[in-house]
C-alpha cells in the first residue's frame, strides 16, 4: 500500500511536467494548427532562465578571507551578500521563484518572437515542413544554448526551507517510512495550478472564450470582424510561458543541460498523441496518466516480471493507443484520423 | 518536374557510367578539397547509401519516418555479431544485416503504416525510442550496453576457424575475401556497394512501382478510389528503405567494427532526414549530395578552432581578425550543429526542394536568360512603355 501510494506520487510529479509541455503543444497545435518540435526547447531554455538568474545573482568578487591568518586567502563572496547582508543570501538561496518571476515575461516574449519571425509563415505548409523546420530551430535553440553554457548539466537548487522531505505518510496515517521532496510536492502543486490557470482563462474570460471560438471555426470567427490571428499569436506566447514555467521549476529536480527539452519532446509528443491531439483535457489526462505508468513500471517487482519495461512503456501504450484509438483518450471525432 | 518521366534505358546507363565514374575517381578529385582520405570518403559512400534508401521512402511517398537510425543500428549490431561468429569477412555480414533490418522494418512498418502523416513520424519516432532503450538497458547482452559491441581476441569465428584462419595475438581485420575492409580497399567496397544500391534505387525511381509511390504522395485518397490498396506499396518501400539503412549500418560495423547505441538515437535519425533535404527529397541525386556534403561540411567545420581561425584571417588587421574569430568561432568546432541548424532551417524556408531545386531554379535562370536576345526587343519596349 505504502510503495503503491508512494508510486503515484512519484508519477504525479513527472507526469505534471509532460502534462505542462503536452499542453502547450497542444495548444499551439489546435489554435494554429502548427506541429512544434521546437517546444522542448522552449521548456530547456525554461530552465536556463533560472540558471542565468543564478549567474546573475551571485556574481561575486574575491574578498580577503580574514579567518585565515597564516597567508593570504581570498573567497568568493557575491556582490548581493557583500551589500545587503542576509538579505543578500536570502535572495540568493529564492533564486527559482524568483526566475519564475522573471522567466514569464522573457518566455512571452520569446515564444511571440518565434511565432511572428518563423512561425506564422509555416500555416499554410505541410505538417512535415512544419516539423522539419521547428526541428532545425531545436537544433539551433539547444546549440545556442550549449555553446554558452557548456555541454555538462547545471544544477541550481531549491530553497533551503524546503530542501528536506515531507513526512506525507503520517498526514494521511499511512507509517512514517512514506516520505517525499517538499519541492516535489510543489512541483506537483505547481503544475495543477498552472493548469487550472490556463483552463479557467480559456473557459472563464471572454477573451479565451474567443479563442476557442476560434480553435473550433477560425473563419467565422474572422468575419464577425476578430483580430484572430493576434490572438493565437499571443496564445503561442502563453504556451512557450507554460513551457518555460515548467522548465524553472524543474531544475531542482533534475539539473538541466542542452538536449534536455530533446528528451522530454519526444516524451511530450507521445503523451499528446495518447490524450488525443488538439484536446487539451486529453493532454493534460495522458501526462499523469503516462508519468504513473512510468513510474510504476521502474519498481522492481513490475521489473522483475517484464525486464525493461521501465524504459519502454510510454512508447508502448503510444502504440496501442494509436493502433486501437486513433484519436486518442479524449480526441475529437475526426481529428487527425487517417 | 523532369525525373517524373520515365527515362530511357540509355540515359539510365549514361547516368549510371557518369556516376560511377564520379564515385570511383573520388579520391583524385577530392584532393584539392582535403577529403581525400578513406575514413572520411567512407562516410560519404556509407552515409550516401543511408540517404539514398531513406529517399526511397520519404522521397516518393512523403511519409516522414523519425525512426531509421534503428535500423541502422539493427545492421551494424548484426554485422558485429556475424564478424565475431562467423566470419571475419564482409559478405555473410552484409547479408544477414540487410535481412535482419529489412525484417524489423517489416515488423515496424507493418504497425506504423497504420497511421499517415504526423501520427507516423511518431510512431516511427516511439518504436526507435523503444529499440534505443532497450539496446542501452535489457538487451545489454546482446548490444553490450554502454560500451558498444566490440570484437575480441577469443570470439569464436566458426567459419574462419573451420578454412583454417587461426586467431592471431591482435584483433583480426574485417575483409572481404581477402580485401581488407578498411582504408582505401574499404573505401572501394563500399563505393561498389554504393553504385550497385544506387542502380537499384534508380530502376525503383523509373518503375511502375516508382510511379504509385509518387502517387501515393500525391494523392493517397484519389489513389485508393481508383482501385489500389496503397498499403502494401507502403510497406515495401518502408522494408526496402530500411535494408539499405540495415546496409549501411554493416558497412559502418565493417570499417569500424565497433555498434554503439547512439546510433539508434532518433537524433541519428534526424540526421538522415537533413542529409535527404538538403540535398532534395525525392530527386535521385539530391540525398548523395547531401549526405557528402553534410559529412564534407562536419569534417571540415567541426576540425575549426580559434587557432585554425585566427590563421586562416592573418591577413587582416589585428582588430578585424579578433572581431571576426569571435564571431565565427560559435560556429565551428564543437558548434558546427549550429551552422548545420541554421543553414538547415533556411533551407526549409527557402528551399524546400533541397539543393536539386535550388539547382533547377538556376539553370532555369540562366536558360530564360539566353533567351532573352531572342525576344528581347519586345520586352524593352514593354518597359519603356511602363516607364513612360
Amino acid at each position: 500500500m505504502d510503495a503503491i501510494f508512494l508510486q503515484i506520487l512519484n508519477g504525479l510529479d513527472k507526469g505534471g511536467a509532460y502534462a505542462l509541455i503536452a499542453l502547450g503543444l497542444t495548444l499551439v497545435f489546435g489554435t494554429l494548427g502548427v506541429v512544434n518540435f521546437a517546444h522542448g526547447a522552449i521548456f530547456m531554455i525554461g530552465a536556463f532562465c533560472a540558471v542565468t538568474m543564478e549567474k546573475i545573482l551571485t556574481l561575486s568578487v574575491k574578498v580577503k578571507d580574514t579567518s585565515v591568518t597564516f597567508f593570504d586567502a581570498y573567497k568568493e563572496t557575491p556582490y548581493l551578500e557583500l551589500w545587503f547582508g542576509k538579505t543578500g543570501s536570502a535572495i540568493i538561496d529564492w533564486v527559482v521563484p524568483i526566475s519564475i518571476v522573471v522567466s514569464i515575461p522573457v518566455m512571452l516574449g520569446l515564444g511571440i518572437l518565434m511565432e511572428r519571425s518563423l512561425i506564422r509563415f509555416f500555416y499554410k505548409r505541410s505538417h512535415a515542413e512544419q516539423i522539419l523546420v521547428t526541428f532545425g530551430l531545436a537544433i539551433v535553440l539547444q546549440e545556442l544554448v550549449k555553446s554558452f553554457f557548456g555541454a555538462n548539466p547545471i544544477p541550481v537548487s531549491a530553497p533551503d526551507i524546503v530542501a528536506g522531505s515531507a513526512a506525507i505518510g503520517s498526514w494521511i496515517g499511512l507509517g512514517d517510512a512514506v516520505v517525499y521532496p517538499w519541492w516535489r510536492l510543489i512541483y506537483l502543486l505547481f503544475s495543477v495550478v498552472i493548469i487550472s490557470a490556463v483552463f479557467s482563462f480559456l473557459n472563464f474570460t471572454t477573451w479565451g472564450m474567443v479563442v476557442r471560438a476560434g480553435m473550433a471555426d477560425r473563419a467565422t470567427v474572422e468575419l464577425l470582424g476578430i483580430d484572430i490571428e493576434r490572438r493565437f499569436t499571443i496564445v503561442f506566447g502563453l504556451a512557450a510561458v507554460v513551457a518555460g514555467l515548467a522548465g524553472v521549476m524543474y531544475t531542482p529536480v533534475l539539473p538541466p543541460d542542452y538536449h534536455q527539452g530533446m528528451d522530454f519532446l519526444v516524451l511530450s509528443f507521445v503523451v499528446v498523441v495518447v490524450g488525443g491531439m488538439g484536446s487539451l483535457r486529453g493532454a493534460v489526462a495522458a501526462g499523469f496518466l503516462l508519468g504513473i505508468l512510468q513510474s510504476f513500471s521502474s519498481m522492481t517487482e513490475v521489473k522483475s516480471i517484464i525486464p525493461g519495461i521501465d524504459q519502454i512503456i510510454i512508447y508502448l501504450v503510444a502504440v496501442i493507443i494509436l493502433l486501437t484509438r486513433p484519436r486518442g483518450l479524449m480526441g475529437r471525432r475526426g481529428v487527425m484520423e487517417s | 518536374m523532369s525525373n517524373t518521366q520515365i527515362a530511357t534505358p540509355r540515359q539510365d546507363l549514361i547516368y549510371m557510367v557518369v556516376l560511377s565514374a564520379v564515385v570511383l575517381t573520388m579520391p583524385l578529385w577530392l584532393q584539392p578539397f582535403g577529403a581525400a582520405y578513406p575514413d572520411l570518403m567512407q562516410k560519404f559512400m556509407i552515409f550516401g547509401i543511408f540517404a539514398v534508401g531513406y529517399n526511397i521512402l520519404f522521397g516518393l511517398t512523403g511519409y516522414l519516418s523519425f525512426g531509421h537510425a534503428a535500423f541502422l543500428g539493427v545492421g551494424s549490431y548484426t554485422a558485429v555479431w556475424s564478424f565475431k561468429l562467423l566470419s571475419m569477412n564482409v559478405l555473410p555480414a552484409i547479408i544477414f544485416a540487410v535481412v535482419l533490418s529489412g525484417l524489423f522494418a517489416w515488423l515496424i512498418g507493418f504497425v506504423s503504416l497504420r497511421r499517415s502523416g504526423i501520427y507516423f513520424s511518431i510512431l516511427t519516432l516511439a518504436f526507435a525510442q523503444m529499440s534505443y532503450n532497450l539496446a542501452y538497458s535489457v538487451l545489454t547482452p546482446i548490444t553490450n550496453g554502454e560500451t558498444g559491441l566490440q570484437l575480441a581476441q577469443a570470439d569464436p569465428r566458426v567459419l574462419d576457424r573451420m578454412a583454417g584462419i587461426e586467431a592471431t595475438s591482435g584483433l583480426p581485420m574485417t575483409n572481404l575475401f581477402g580485401l581488407e575492409g578498411t582504408g582505401y580497399t574499404g573505401f572501394y567496397i563500399c563505393a561498389v556497394i554504393l553504385i550497385v544500391s544506387f542502380f537499384i534505387a534508380l530502376r525503383i525511381f523509373h518503375s511502375p512501382f516508382g510511379m504509385k509511390l509518387r502517387a501515393i504522395k500525391s494523392n493517397q485518397t484519389r489513389m485508393s478510389y481508383t482501385g489500389y490498396n496503397t498499403r502494401p506499396y507502403l510497406l515495401t518501400a518502408f522494408i526496402i528503405s530500411g535494408m539499405y539503412a540495415g546496409l549501411a549500418g554493416a558497412l559502418l560495423a565493417m570499417t569500424d567494427p565497433l555498434a554503439g547505441a547512439e546510433r539508434m538515437q532518433w537524433t541519428a535519425s534526424g540526421e538522415v532526414v537533413l542529409m535527404t533535404i538538403f540535398g532534395g527529397a525525392g530527386t535521385l541525386i539530391g540525398p548523395l549530395l547531401g549526405a557528402g556534403l553534410i559529412k564534407y561540411l562536419e569534417n571540415i567545420f567541426s576540425a575549426f578552432n580559434d587557432t585554425v581561425l585566427h590563421n586562416a584571417f592573418s591577413f587582416l588587421p589585428d582588430w578585424l581578425n579578433n572581431i571576426l574569430t569571435a564571431i565565427i568561432s560559435p560556429f565551428v568546432g564543437e558548434g558546427w550543429h549550429l551552422l548545420l541548424g541554421i543553414v538547415f532551417m533556411l533551407l526549409v524556408i527557402f528551399l524546400p526542394g533541397g539543393l536539386m531545386e535550388g539547382y533547377g531554379k538556376i539553370s532555369r535562370m540562366i536558360r530564360e536568360r539566353r533567351q532573352k536576345p531572342a525576344n528581347g526587343a519586345s520586352s524593352d519596349k514593354q518597359h519603356s512603355t511602363e516607364e513612360a
